[in-house]
């Protein structure tokens, strides 16, 4: 038989005992509705989690350093030059190369040290790290009193928010993160700050910022240079309600510089005491940079262009890549729950079909006599079964989707309540409902298998006696 | 294969030739003889009744001719087709194409209308929609059904639906006509219109006729040969004129 008679004859055959195939149907229905349902969430909270993380910035983030670095105090240096391709100075040309790199967003030179800032005449010792311009659309951001700094070299500075607090001689409640950030910022913005820190001049010989030609290293190795003291002021333009670091490990930062600013000032940090030879000519060499990478999921490749240039690398990818197992988990738990009620739909199926042979025995001793072959009876009950599967997977992906729905709903409403920011974390992708609707379609198939088998192997002569 | 010519009555070659054919069932411990030892040979063209009591192996006998079952020993041998040797697939298709059968009780699918009934085996012959609707109405105005068409079966008289299986029996121009008592649930006028019809297919579209009956006047009435069965052997084969009245014969 061709398919589109098969079909009729299937959707015939259904209309014809109605409630009982429509019963079975709506069993297959409450399998996909809670296939998709329980997908849909599990789904909807792993696109939430990358979400988060990727406006955090740390999973997109390759830190780059040089491996001259990790061999320590510069021992390694009376080596005659380090081969190349295995050790490379981190210096600017080796940044812009790496900003070049395809993927790359940007590379910027992580620049952190600890100093003093004076508030009211009162000195305060903390970390100070800077940012790039582009940290601005960073999720720590979001709850910020104040603005983003106005340029990239703007005497500005952003404060933390327990910084502010010690400012302004609070100290933070134990366990009670509840401050205002509000009310912190009101009395500190647009105040002003003196930021002592320690300059690492060249030797008063070269001339500052004179990228000159790129010093061999011998010629490093013998040059030396001298610390002078300096003073900045800084202007507070924000008070950040979060850490926009704090999964940086233990060098939390506190305090907030413009990057071109704090390049600038070419500050001593406590990396340079391992690589004297640095300061030799005023060219700018990093301890580490950070390569933000468009996507995530560049990331890998990223690091290892970069790892083959010679440097060594660090990101988050294999803390994300933990946390994707975990949903992945998550996710098969979700999908065998969800399967179990489509298990038992399944049987629905069986059952119905087999009460339909029995019902239509005669009917399919009449189709033998007349010249239907066992293939066309076996078909005739597989296109009833997979007709089922499709149009209860077609109600169920509806029946899911709206459960996700009024799920994520109540769900927010519930949020709201409890005055915490509502959010999405419900999705049904279209390869979840094509995955739903095929799976049901496949369930109802595979569970027509033994009803359309008898069903073919049954005798004429003996059905056509049947009453 | 649908359009196979009708072979002439006149032609006068082996249609059906059975060699000793046997049927037993099992019932728990004991063996029923349905068929046993039957050899008999039908000519083309030729209108036999099977006759017997009942449980005397004659609707055993037409379910063997008829491919529905399949000998236990012997031989059953169609237009050249040894069932016994076709696979459950080529028996189909002989169903199909070779043999039309009306029955006692009409065996319409009682969910279709009389069209849909009639053309089923073209769709297991997987003739085109277009073509299918054309053949219906053609064997349909031949039994004189055409303006009934649209009804369901549990709406026609019995009658009205042995001519729908008539016409679902000949939609796909098969050589030979199996009816296993098709007057049996009609009264006597129906019966003969029915039995003027099954003659009608047999003279004018030279069709092999196998009718199963009890009654001996209808099959001294329409059959060119009696053949009697007891007890699943055969007893008697005999030549009959057909007395209808004003027959052609």
């Amino acid at each position: 038989m061709k398919i589109p008679d098969l079909a009729e004859l299937a959707l015939r055959n259904l209309r014809e005992s109605l409630l009982r195939n429509s019963l079975t149907t709506i069993g297959i229905s409450v399998g996909v509705a809670s296939l998709v349902a329980m997908l849909s969430l599990g789904i909807g909270l792993q696109q939430l989690a990358s979400r988060r993380l990727v406006k955090s910035g740390l999973f997109d983030t390759v830190v780059v350093s040089s491996r001259r670095d990790l061999r320590g105090m510069g021992r390694e240096q009376q080596r005659e030059g380090p081969s190349p391709g295995e050790s490379r100075v981190l210096d600017e040309p080796a940044r812009l190369e790496i900003e070049h790199l395809p993927n790359v967003i940007e590379a910027y030179p992580d620049i952190r040290f600890i100093t003093e800032l004076r508030y009211d005449d009162k000195p305060h010792l903390t970390m100070i790290s800077a940012l790039p311009s582009s940290a601005k659309s960073n999720d720590a951001f979001e709850g910020m009193q104040g603005n983003f700094f106005s340029s990239d070299t703007a005497p500005e500075v952003i404060l933390q928010k327990t910084f502010a607090e010690e400012l302004l001689g609070k100290t933070p409640a134990r366990g009670v993160d509840e401050t205002n950030v509000a009310d912190l910022a009101k009395p500190l913005l647009g105040k002003e700050l003196v930021m002592r820190y320690a300059q690492r001049a060249a030797s008063p010989t070269q001339p500052p910022l004179a990228a000159a030609e790129p010093a061999a290293d011998s010629r490093l190795a013998e040059a030396s240079y001298s610390v002078v003291s300096r003073e900045q002021k800084l202007k507070i333009v924000g008070v950040a309600d979060l850490d926009p670091e704090s999964m940086r490990g233990p060098t939390r930062a506190k305090v907030f510089l413009p990057l071109t600013l704090a390049e600038r000032l070419h500050v001593m940090q406590p990396t340079d005491l391992r690589e004297i030879s640095r300061a030799a000519s005023d060219q700018p060499v990093y301890s580490s940079i950070s390569v933000r990478v468009k996507n995530p999921t560049q990331v890998q490749a990223v690091e290892d262009t970069i790892k083959k240039m010679g440097f060594t690398t660090f990101s988050l990818l294999d803390a994300s890549q933990s946390l994707r197992t975990f949903f992945r988990v998550l996710d098969l738990f979700l999908l065998i729950f969800g399967s179990l009620a489509l298990a038992v739909a399944s049987i629905g199926i069986v059952n119905t079909l087999v009460m339909a042979i029995l019902e239509r025995r005669r009917e399919i001793g009449i189709m033998k006599a007349i010249g239907a072959s066992d293939g066309d009876v076996k078909k005739l009950f597989f296109a009833e079964a997979g007709a089922m599967g499709i149009l209860g997977g077609v109600v169920g992906v509806a029946l899911g989707w709206a459960i996700g729905r009024i799920i994520n709903l109540g769900t927010n409403v519930y949020l709201r309540r409890e005055s915490l920011t509502p959010d999405n974390f419900w999705s049904v992708p279209w390869w979840l409902v094509a995955l739903a609707i095929g799976f049901s379609f496949l369930v109802s198939l595979v569970s027509g298998l033994y009803p359309a088998a008898r069903a073919a192997k049954l005798d004429p002569v003996q059905a056509l006696r049947y009453e | 294969m649908t359009t196979a010519p009708p072979v002439s009555a006149a032609n006068g070659t082996i249609a059906i030739r059975s060699e000793n054919l046997c049927r037993y069932y099992r019932m728990g411990e004991t063996l029923i003889r349905a068929v046993d030892g039957v050899s008999l040979e039908v000519r083309a063209g030729e209108f036999v009744a099977l006759l017997g009591s009942s449980g005397s192996g004659k609707s055993s006998v037409l379910n063997l001719i008829a491919g529905l079952d399949r000998p236990t020993s012997g031989s059953v041998i169609v237009q050249d087709r040894d069932l016994a040797k076709l696979s459950r697939e080529d028996l189909a298709k002989y169903r199909l194409h070779v043999v039309g059968m009306v029955f006692q009780s009409f065996n319409l699918i009682a969910s279709m209308t009389v069209e849909e009934n009639v053309e089923l085996p073209l769709r297991f012959a997987e003739v085109d929609r277009g073509q299918r609707s054309d053949l219906a109405r053609e064997a349909l105005e031949r039994v004189g059904l055409r303006a009934r068409m649209n009804h369901r079966p549990g709406e026609l008289s019995g009658g009205e639906q042995q001519r729908a299986a008539l016409a679902r029996a000949l939609i796909n121009r098969p050589q030979l006509l199996l009816a296993d008592e098709p007057t049996g649930n009609l009264d006597s006028h129906t019966g003969t219109e029915i039995m003027s019809m099954v003659r009608e297919f047999n003279q004018d579209l030279g069709m092999t006729i196998v009718m199963v009956t009890h009654e001996r006047a209808l099959a001294e009435r329409y059959a060119q040969r009696m053949i009697f069965l007891a007890d699943g052997k055969l007893i008697d084969d005999r030549p009959n004129i057909p007395n209808v009245d004003g027959g052609r014969l």
